[in-house]
């Protein structure tokens, strides 16, 4: 998986490829904050951060990262942001423990762009593939003990005694002979002075000893996020900001044409000012209510593309309905991801055989929070800039290549993300902050921009789609010996690079391909299909549907030859202990494996259904159970067993589980982009439902700490949720359902 | 126009027909009030009207003239809020947090009409969307709240 993870990385990193300085100033002003964006914020020491800088070991910068105020609070900046997902928290846990500091005086920040916090391993920043913990976690743990070295230090000084004599208790320094102690607040102007340690030099704590790391540990944002108090890119303000609104057009690579009510627009009350952006219209306003209202009535004469249009551009006749069954009847040629044993030969002599075809369907994002940037250039032409993002250094070279600034003048502000799930990452024509920049230099005022959530869903990136056809054969007994899958589909990766790879975009098969059951011929391959919708990347990217298709598949195989699904799996396990560990573990949590049907207490008729996934170095097991009403699938309850190694937060891991199991539920019974015409059928969440709190399962979770390398926790818990769903509609209905959404289809 | 909200009384002036969302966020600067969708479809938006959840992005300004808004800034300053806010931050409902200021307010006017709110009413009254899923998390703070314990099949 971690090979898988570093090609997805390579190509993410790529425009990272651009020399980006660090200079003393822009690091400066990277950390400093806007006065009216958060209320504390001191600028970290130059001469500190000089001097750390020189340091070149990964995460060792001390002062690049911590800041211990004078009443002891401890303000990290986080190289990852927070957008629910915990990070913060698990940031201030993991720091915490070796600094010898109480997560709960944490105060956490995302950090701004920088070389000081390219902290993962696999040596690129970015906030996703949920891979913040498990790639910096030595690291951060490192992070905080130098630090606490440097503490020690200082306080050896101030209480003129060998540093040796000295320990720690939380947010303290302790001469335990003299029963003297000194708080860090007031020790650390003197200890971020210090060199920084040799990094060899210091010792982490025996994990027997952690007191933070493990423990169900408060969420640092969780008063904020209660009261309204957290801000977002789209609550922030700055003197003398303007609004903006946005028309895009209806399909992506059209151009602005004659704007036939112009003057009447700009008469409307509150405008600012019109104007012509690539592929949209906007307007500003004092106001974004009448910015909105404003832009809205403009009647455009959208232009037909041009050929060499520098977007992917979507045709007048689009349709995705069409568009998945062509994807079906693709021939190829493929490329072989995993090929192994004889599949051919296999198939062409077995018995026992089956052939399926799926596919699934796009999907938005759909985060709470819509879209936006804050643009502002300062007097010294300088730009300065607010806006959700999950690769600060990305977001900020790319800003440097379309403003011609260098990156020392660009000031990049990572606010809290009202949900992202992949939405946030580089895509080009996917993200307001370039229209922000261009109006706040056109009006010669700061400019916040906001999509409206229907010019969100207009432009969001999407969930790839795919139809994979298969085919099975089974031996004597009635056991799987062969199977075949081959995906016509274009992976994000694939995607946002406009082309095919020397490699096959691992991202485009996960969870066809990493599969562990031992089915000794097996051949999973892709038809590389570039279509003409913009895709990105969503919870769980490849695994969310790739999955789905496996392990129904596998069910139809072990129907096929007359075998129980879970025996089936734990058949094709029984050399594996850690998955074999994994799924009884799911069974006994569940009361034991029953497939049913079954009748329940209430009377309905119930099924449950099982699957599994391995994504992002996690194993998870899950069990569903539902049943029908109204025709339509009811979930009842999801049993998730899942395994990332060892964990640092099991309160947070049960919330993500909870999460991505809402996701998974959503993507397999309610959820779908359907274009019609080249438009998108659905805008706004009237159309487009995402799960309702009615159709939310109760969730029961079993974390399995193999102590294998850690994985991660945002994204595993999603992928075999939509598969032990429709296995156990199969179950209980007979009806195999090959695509999702479920709501499609009618239930008795 | 002259609004009160949280028991202050403002002077706005904003077009009759602008959302009450716009002109809490934008003209009052008070931004723990959400936009989701416009649509009144996902309740991010939701504030109290006379103690009655109103998702304040379809609502105009002037319909709420010579009434008492209540908005997440004031949450705390009523007594069955401040019970609220409690027990989202004791049992950690929130991840992402963009909707829970609306959540928030959806429970406290709950709570406040029906202080031991049976399941089928909190099924009826917490229909806000989270796309984080923290449903199940929303659910047991108020039940807890509501003083019962979560059923344990539905």
């Amino acid at each position: 998986m971690t090979v898988r993870f570093d090609a997805i990385a390579h190509l993410m990193a790529q425009p990272l490829a651009d020399p980006i300085n660090l200079s003393r100033r822009r690091f400066l002003t990277g950390t400093a904050v806007g006065a009216l964006v958060l209320g504390f914020g001191l600028p970290l020491g130059s001469s500190r951060v000089l001097a750390a800088t020189a340091a070149a070991e990964r995460g060792t910068q001390v002062p690049a990262f911590l800041e211990i105020r004078p009443d002891n609070t401890v303000r990290l900046l986080s190289p990852f942001i927070e957008g629910g997902q915990g990070t913060f928290t698990a940031m201030a846990q993991i720091v915490g423990e070796e600094l010898d500091a109480d997560p709960a005086t944490f105060v956490v920040e995302c950090a701004p762009p920088g070389d000081a916090y390219f902290v993962m391993e696999n040596g690129i920043r970015i906030t996703g593939g949920s891979m913040s913990v498990r790639m910096s976690y030595p690291t951060m743990r490192r992070l905080g003990a130098l630090a606490r070295a440097m503490l020690l230090q200082a306080g050896a000084e101030a209480l003129k005694v060998p540093v040796g004599e000295l320990t720690t208790e939380p947010g303290k320094v302790v001469h335990a002979a003299s029963g003297r102690s000194i708080a860090y607040g007031e020790l650390s102007e003197r200890a971020m002075d210090l060199p920084v340690p040799d990094p060899a030099s210091v010792t982490l704590r025996d994990p027997s000893q952690f007191r933070w790391i493990g423990k169900p540990v408060k969420r640092l944002d969780a008063y904020d996020k209660s009261t309204g108090k957290a801000l977002y890119t789209i609550d922030l303000k700055v003197d003398g900001m303007l609004h903006a609104a946005v028309q895009h057009a209806p399909r992506l690579g059209m151009t602005v044409g004659n704007l036939r009510n112009e003057e009447q627009v700009k008469a409307m009350k509150g405008v600012h000012s019109v104007h012509r952006l690539p592929g949209a219209v906007a307007v500003v306003a004092e106001r974004w209510w009448n910015a909105k209202r404003a832009v809205e009535a403009i009647q455009v004469d959208w232009q037909e593309a041009a050929a060499d249009s520098a977007v992917r551009v979507m045709p007048a006749d689009f349709s995705s309905d069409a568009y998945f069954k062509k994807l079906a009847a693709e021939k190829g040629p493929a490329r072989d991801d995993e090929n192994e044993g004889d599949v051919a030969g296999t198939l062409a002599n077995a018995k026992s055989k089956i052939e399926a075809t799926y596919n699934n369907q796009y999907l938005h994002h759909a985060q709470l929070e819509p879209p936006s940037a804050l643009a502002r250039f300062n007097p010294d032409g300088s730009l300065e800039i607010w806006l959700p993002n999950q690769a600060p250094e990305m977001f900020q070279a790319d800003i440097a290549k379309r403003t011609g600034l260098d990156p020392s003048r660009i000031t990049l502000h990572s606010p809290l993300l009202g949900g992202f799930f992949g939405r946030h990452f580089l895509y080009g024509s996917a993200s307001p902050y370039p229209q922000a920049i261009e109006l706040a230099k056109a009006v010669g005022r700061p400019v916040k921009m906001i999509w409206s959530r229907e010019e969100e869903f207009l432009r969001d990136v999407l969930r790839p789609g795919a139809a994979v056809n298969f085919r099975g054969a089974l031996d004597n007994d009635g056991w799987p010996i062969a199977i075949e899958a081959v995906s016509a589909t274009e992976g994000p990766t694939e995607g946002l690079a406009g082309k095919q790879g020397d490699k096959i975009d691992p991202t485009a098969l996960e969870g066809l391909s990493g599969k562990s059951y031992a089915i000794p011929n097996k051949r999973i391959a892709q038809i590389y299909v570039k279509g003409p919708v913009m895709l990105g990347y969503w919870r769980s990217v490849g695994n969310s549907l790739n999955d789905f298709f496996y392990e129904s598949f596998l069910d139809e195989l072990a129907d096929k030859g007359g075998k129980d699904p879970f025996e089936l799996r734990l058949h094709l396990l029984r050399d594996n202990k850690r998955l074999t560990t994994l799924l009884n573990a799911v069974g006994e949590l569940s009361g034991g494996w029953k497939r049913g049907p079954f009748t329940a207490e209430d009377g309905s008729k119930r099924a449950r259904g099982v699957a599994m996934a391995s994504p992002f170095g996690t194993q998870t097991a899950v069990i569903a159970e539902v049943s029908i009403e109204q025709g339509q699938v009811r979930v009842h309850d999801i049993w998730q067993a899942i395994d990332p190694g060892s964990i640092v937060n099991p309160a947070i891991v049960e919330a993500q589980v909870n999460g991505a199991v809402s996701l998974g539920l959503s993507q397999v019974l309610v959820e779908e982009a359907v274009y019609v015409d080249g438009k998108p059928r659905a805008r706004n969440y009237d159309l487009y439902p995402i799960l309702p709190p009615s159709k939310m399962a109760r969730v029961h979770v079993r974390v399995v700490e193999s102590g294998e390398k850690m994985g991660g926790i945002g994204e595993p818990p999603l992928p075999a949720v939509a598969p032990a769903v429709a296995n156990a509609v199969a179950a209980l209905t007979g009806q195999r359902i090959r695509s999702m959404p479920l709501s499609r289809h009618s239930f008795t | 126009m002259e609004l009160r909200i949280n028991q202050k009384t403002y002077e706005v002036d904003a077009d009759a027909d602008t959302p009450l969302l716009w002109v809490i966020r934008d003209d009052l600067g008070m931004t723990g009030t959400k936009y989701g969708c416009g649509l009144a479809q996902c309740g991010a938006c939701t504030v109290l009207v006379d103690g009655n959840v109103v998702r304040s992005c379809v609502t105009p300004v002037a319909g709420v003239v010579g009434r008492e808004v209540t908005t997440i800034e004031a949450i705390e300053s009523d007594e069955v809020g401040k019970r609220v806010v409690a027990t989202w931050v004791d049992l950690q409902v929130a991840q992402c947090g963009y909707c829970q200021s609306g959540q928030v307010m959806a429970a406290t006017a709950l709570l406040k009409h029906t202080s031991k709110p049976s399941d089928a009413q909190i099924q009826a009254a917490m229909v806000n969307l989270c796309r984080c899923g923290t449903y199940n998390a929303i659910h047991a703070a108020v039940h807890d709240l509501a003083g019962q314990a979560v059923k344990g099949d539905a």
